[in-house]
């Protein structure tokens, strides 16, 4: 492992004070919308709809946010539990069937691993959309075979459970298998040959050995696939059919009524809270993040 | 194979095969079957639910298909705007929240915050701050006296959707800071030292230094934004009068609304084989600018 570096401390205050200048435009510029949702969640229906609009809500309505928690088709606790079922059995999943295989592709030469890799990395190029059709296809021949077997109680039924969402993630991710593989490769040979001497078998030393000192890397493979589970719309818009299986990112949707007529004060309340748990996340990894993906190696 | 050989491959395989039955059944068959399909007649509609082999015909139809064309130049165009802009605004962002500076945190997690806004949050909060008569936008142009255009108008949609999108660059900013943490402090202090100024040590130290996170994002880039769906979807459903009708909405619109499954796979081959190209060619080039030290 190695450490990585600080910056360099910068030290004429010019520089300082024009960096400083710099960031806080730039940072103004990206909080516009932000401040606009939040100060959207604060408002009355009539006071968000006045033209011009006004920044300061007045009346403050904070009401707002315990309203969500009660709206006739936001369900926001069902789609909280939704939501963190898939997350967990994604994270989970991806994690550690990312790290066995990338522990495969980096600690072990057998042949055939160069290409492999190559054909791994290459499925990283094939856009969701490209498959999404067929593999809607492919779920559904799968609850045909299964069906006809196991009659209606199939516990292998796809569609209309959760699996299409997370099953996939078990099987590794070629995003996370390379990310992995760029840290185990860091970590010393003689590691491995020393547990090998003590009568480890390979398994072993991936599970008692690698897997502990990988933690860094395995926490940024965790954080970035519950932070693509947390918001995914695309996945549990092709394979969830039923209003009460909803997640958060999905459930959304209940507050643009279909007759027209959005409520945006509820709408912007409920997603100042959808992010809320990811902001305070990043807010506190953020370091480990970033120098996870450092120690990894981007290259 | 000696019996060693013969080991460490059961071995290796044993460790990497949860990816090659995932790989399979995930993505080889689906692409394979998309693939066939695209040969075919096969409409879920009807109920004669097997596919037909009729050849070409679902490329020949594509190709003189308007919306085909219409979906692919709309695709491009908002390529040509978001990828350059999205490229230059993320770097830009990232050596600037390199600087070690106070509050340093706070900075980068304003940058990140609106890649953690869930897609249909931020597609309904720009789509108001675009609203011509109750938007931020045109509110503040109101105030300083310049026109105020239909920002999601027919003209503008497209430039406005690409500038949405450089809003949510975080995690792009987030490679190239981690890319940043790996440049040599010895060789920016050496060159300190033979009198370089700071723009010429990030163009002489730096920036090739970061040559391969810049190739890294550059084919995320390419994937990203062309397979972009779920916000304008969610926004403009592909509207006014097409202008935003991005060639994913076309492929999802065949596949999951009217269920033509043998054109919609014939769409969907022809974005693999786009996608194919477009990052060949980033790699060709890369062989030019592209520094591994």
């Amino acid at each position: 492992m190695k450490a990585v570096p600080p910056t360099r401390k910068i030290r004429n205050p010019w520089s300082v004070v024009s960096i400083h200048l710099g960031l806080i435009l730039v940072c103004a510029g990206y909080l516009l919308p932000f401040i606009w949702l939040v100060s959207t969640s604060m408002k009355t229906d009539e006071q968000a709809n006045e033209t011009p609009p006004h920044f300061i809500p007045k009346p403050w309505q904070p009401h707002n946010y315990v309203d969500v928690f009660t709206h006739p088709t936001f369900h926001a606790v069902l789609y909280t539990r939704n939501t963190l079922i898939i997350a967990i059995l994604v994270v989970a999943g991806t994690t550690v069937s990312s790290a066995v295989v990338a522990y495969g592709f980096a600690r072990i030469e057998f042949r055939g691993r160069g290409l492999l890799f190559g054909i791994m990395l290459a499925t990283i190029m094939i856009p969701f959309p490209v498959t999404m059709v067929t593999l809607f296809r492919v779920f559904r021949w799968i609850d045909e075979q299964t069906g006809a077997m196991l009659g209606p109680d199939n516990i292998f039924q796809m569609l209309g459970t959760y699996k299409p969402l997370w099953l996939p993630a078990w099987f590794g991710s070629a995003f996370n298998i390379f990310l992995l593989r760029q840290f185990f490769m860091t970590l010393p040979k003689e590691l491995s040959e020393a547990a090998r001497i003590d009568g480890c078998n390979e398994f072993a030393i991936f599970w008692r050995i690698v897997l502990p000192l990988a933690r860094p890397a395995l926490a940024v493979v965790a954080l970035f696939s519950f932070m693509g589970v947390w918001n995914d719309f695309l996945g549990p818009l092709v394979f969830i059919q039923r209003p009460e299986q909803y997640t958060l990112a999905l459930g959304l949707q209940a507050f643009q009524s279909r007759i027209g007529g959005t409520d945006w004060p509820l709408l912007m309340a409920a997603s100042a809270l959808v992010c809320l748990p990811l902001l305070i996340l990043f807010f506190l990894a953020q370091r480990t993040f970033i120098e996870g993906i450092a120690t990894t190696g981007g290259k | 194979m000696t019996r060693e050989e013969r080991r460490n491959f059961l071995k290796g395989m044993a460790f990497v095969s949860p990816w090659l039955v995932g790989f399979a059944a995930f993505t080889a068959v689906p692409i394979a079957m998309s693939f066939y399909y695209s040969f075919c007649d096969f409409s879920l509609t009807i109920p004669r639910r097997v596919p037909l082999w009729i050849g070409l015909e679902n490329y020949r139809v594509l190709f003189h298909d308007i919306i085909f064309w219409k979906s692919l130049r709309n695709t491009l165009y908002y390529s040509s705007m978001a990828l350059p802009a999205g490229m230059l605004v993320s770097l830009g962002l990232a050596l600037m929240l390199n600087a070690n500076v106070r509050s340093q945190t706070i900075y980068r997690t304003i940058i990140f915050l609106p890649s953690l806004v869930p897609p249909f949050a931020s597609a309904m909060i720009w789509l108001w701050m675009f609203n011509p008569s109750m938007g931020l936008f045109n509110f503040l142009l109101d105030k300083i006296h310049l026109p105020a255009p239909d920002w999601l108008g027919e003209r503008l949609a497209m430039p406005s959707l690409a500038f949405m999108s450089v809003w949510s660059v975080g995690n792009t900013v987030v490679i190239y800071l981690a890319g940043l943490q790996d440049v040599p402090r010895e060789l920016l202090e050496a060159a300190e030292i033979d009198g370089a100024g700071p723009w010429h040590r990030l163009f002489a130290v730096t920036l090739p230094v970061l040559t391969p996170v810049i190739f890294f994002n550059l084919i995320m880039a390419i994937i990203g934004t062309f397979s972009i769906l779920t916000v304008p979807y969610i926004m403009t459903s592909g509207g006014p009068a097409k202008a935003t009708y991005f060639y994913t909405m076309f492929s999802f619109d065949q596949g999951m609304v009217y269920l033509h499954m043998g054109y919609a796979s014939a769409i969907a081959w022809i974005q693999l084989l786009i996608t194919l190209f477009c990052t060949v060619l980033a790699f060709w080039s890369a062989k030019k600018w592209v520094y591994y030290g």
